[in-house]
């Protein structure tokens, strides 16, 4: 099991034909994933990477029958790529662009409300560095081949911190069965409480790695949902404990603004409810360890 | 994106927020000036820099008399201003706001915030102006006036005469203040803003509302389509490293240490900079070089980082994902020969690639220390710091 994506969702990418697209496509067929076709107004009816172009995201879900897609558009027009793709009964939309206006996020927000449960779309970014399944697919644009298939879940603000989680998770034999980057703007998708109530239904996933960073109520809020809503443990670390107020620190949502935004606050908050918190970024998959050896019901597997 | 009082008041006036007759002055001659436009026999002289809390320190002055204006505007103009807001360093003063001086009755608090937490504008409002928010929210948090703004309809008319009535206006007073609430609104709306504070809103004492102080903040990312925002900034009040970084596709913040920090992601970043605190260390900045990094934007970066005369020791935290190592250690060796990098350095490569980006730095035969682990990084660059600092 793993969450959201397996080798059998069908994916499309949006943004297809372009640089970015074409190069990360190929990554992403290169790891087992199933990508089906994709979309570039203007080039319907082309083959590109020996799969078809559409004109809309409507088209391509109506040829292919894709339940994901990857959206690799840039900034001024990823809202509007986002609402077509939820529109066109798309399920998981995955986002990567950096640099989406927060007041287009906060139409895109309003917008995916509007589809019945049932049906809403999930999700992922944008300015993150998307989702991995690690051994089954992959929609996003990390190095796969650090992540070995194995039972912590990985949620991340951060891209390359997130890399940095799996690569010592790797170093130490431990393996993962989705990582998810929720991305670092100050609105988005999918929150740390949405990927966590994911990640405590998952069969497969014994604990879970969560990283944050500061700015935001994002991290306070996981950390309620964790004490009063998981029974798998959570491994909280915040980034950015030398970071001045005020200041923007790379992503558009880490900066400290309010009470409570500060790494050390955020910290504090994810240890007074039950999270183990690793001491420092050195030590992310050692906590990990640590938390799965207390768990003596659940042996720790760990790959060969 | 910050920008002037006197810039946020007319984008405001633009939108029906009524504020106080003035105008912007480079000069004294300038200042004179626009005391006689705007007429009557008491104005403020206001230093125009990107920050609160002028007042107490020295940067507004009230003026009855020609001279007054020309002395206030001489004395302010060039002066270093520091509040308790800018840190030490203080911002220059090159532009003043002359205004008409009002007889004030009540001073208020309007502030509209992006509200993270609920994905939507929320308009706050408090009966005592004057004071910074936090002050406010900690001394009568019970007195806070809040409404949500429903992102697909907008702010209707009954949510700012709540704010209005909730503010205990008189009915002649609270007509006024709808119009400047629901004026700040569509323009924070309009012009991609993530703050508009008119802290104070005054009621005068013939019964007038206006804004008083107004500061604005724009969403760096929507400023492609709002060029007349855009063109409002203002270099001069910013960290001329941070500007040029801009320039370079680099994200840089100068901080208060002496280890330079060259990384790629923002979450990295900062984690090593956590890292070089826990092993002893303070990070001279925030740097992160983004996706592509190529040989150019490294090499930019060095020159950034060394720019900081306060760097003893350099510390390069590449995990390359679409960036293979060996790309990245060309780019150091190249950038290490042109900038002749005179500090210790430190490199620590992991991801795609990395023996064959090792090699390369082993190969390059310059003093480059190596660490594999992030741990290992942030102790040598610490001790490197150290035996500099002994020497």
């Amino acid at each position: 099991m793993s969450i959201l994506l397996d080798e059998k969702t069908r994916v499309i990418v949006q943004g297809f034909t372009g640089d970015k697209g074409t190069f990360h496509t190929r990554e992403m067929i290169a790891y087992g994933t199933n990508v089906v076709g994709g979309v570039t107004p203007g080039k319907g009816g082309t083959t590109h990477l020996d799969r078809p172009v559409f004109n809309t995201v409507k088209e391509a879900v109506a040829n292919t029958g894709a339940a994901a897609s990857l959206i690799l558009v840039p900034a001024p027009f990823c809202a509007d790529a986002i609402m077509e793709a939820a529109d066109a009964g798309i399920r998981l939309v995955v986002t990567i662009t950096d640099g989406v206006p927060a007041q287009d996020m906060m139409r895109v927000k309003r917008y995916l409300w509007r589809y019945a449960k049932e049906r809403r779309t999930t999700l992922i970014g944008p300015n993150c560095a998307g989702m991995i399944s690690a051994g089954r697919a992959m929609m996003g644009i990390m190095p796969g081949h650090i992540y070995t298939r194995g039972p912590v879940g990985v949620v991340t603000r951060s891209g390359t911190l997130g890399y940095e989680a799996a690569a010592q998770l790797q170093a130490l034999g431990v393996g993962i069965t989705t990582s998810v980057g929720i991305g670092g703007d100050p609105i988005n998708g999918s929150s740390f409480v949405d990927i966590l109530a994911l990640f405590e239904q998952d069969r497969e996933t014994e604990a879970v790695m969560m990283i944050g960073e500061i700015g935001g109520p994002q991290e306070a809020d996981a950390a309620l949902f964790v004490k009063e809503q998981m029974t798998k443990p959570v491994i909280g670390y915040v980034a950015g404990l030398t970071a001045p107020k005020g200041r923007r620190m790379g992503h558009a949502g880490a900066i400290i603004s309010a009470f409570g935004d500060t790494a050390a606050e955020k910290a504090e908050i994810m240890r007074s409810a039950g999270l183990m918190v690793a001491p420092s970024p050195a030590e992310l998959g050692v906590t990990v360890v640590h938390a799965l050896r207390q768990q003596p019901s659940r042996p720790v597997m760990v790959q060969r | 994106m910050d920008i002037h009082e006197y810039q946020a008041k007319e984008l405001l006036s633009g939108f029906g927020v009524p504020v106080p007759k003035g105008g912007v002055a480079y000069s004294a001659e300038q200042a004179v000036y626009r005391a006689t436009e705007v007429g009557g026999t008491r104005w403020v002289v206001k230093a125009q820099i990107h920050s609160g809390a002028r007042g107490r320190a020295g940067g507004v002055k009230v003026c009855t008399t020609d001279a007054d204006v020309r002395q206030a505007a001489k004395d302010l103009l060039g002066k270093t201003l520091v509040t308790v807001q800018t840190g030490p360093e203080g911002l220059p003063v090159h532009r003043l706001l002359v205004e008409q001086a009002l007889p004030i009755e009540r001073e208020l608090y309007v502030g509209l915030v992006l509200d993270r937490k609920r994905e939507r504008i929320v308009v706050v409002a408090h009966p005592h102006g004057g004071m910074e928010i936090e002050e406010i929210a900690q001394r009568e948090p019970a007195a806070i006036l809040r409404e949500d703004v429903e992102p697909a309809v907008g702010m209707q008319g009954f949510q700012a005469r709540e704010l209005a009535f909730g503010l205990g206006l008189a009915p002649s007073q609270v007509s006024q203040a709808v119009t400047a609430i629901l004026g700040a609104y569509r323009a924070f709306r309009e012009l991609d803003a993530t703050m508009v504070e008119i802290n104070p809103l005054v009621v005068t004492q013939t019964g007038q509302v206006l804004a008083l102080d107004v500061k604005m903040s724009f969403d760096d990312n929507a400023m492609f389509r709002r060029p007349n925002v855009a063109e409002l900034r203002d270099y001069a009040q910013e960290d001329p490293r941070e500007a040029e970084a801009a320039e370079h596709g680099l994200n840089y913040v100068a901080l208060d240490g002496d280890i330079g920090c060259i990384i790629n992601g923002a979450g990295l970043a900062m984690a090593t900079m956590d890292m070089i605190k826990h092993a002893g260390g303070e990070p001279a900045n925030f740097l992160d070089i983004g996706g592509g990094a190529s040989p150019d934007r490294v090499t930019a970066a060095f020159r950034l980082v060394l720019s900081d005369k306060k760097v003893r020791a350099i510390l390069v935290n590449v995990f390359a994902g679409i960036n293979r190592c060996d790309w990245v250690a060309r780019g150091v060796v190249q950038a290490v020969r042109e900038v002749q990098v005179a500090v210790p350095l430190v490199v620590r490569l992991a991801g795609t690639n990395v023996e064959e980006g090792r090699r390369i730095l082993a190969d390059s035969g310059l003093p480059i220390l190596t660490a594999d682990t992030l741990s290992e990084a942030a102790e040598r660059v610490v001790a490197a710091r150290d035996r500099v600092r002994a020497a």
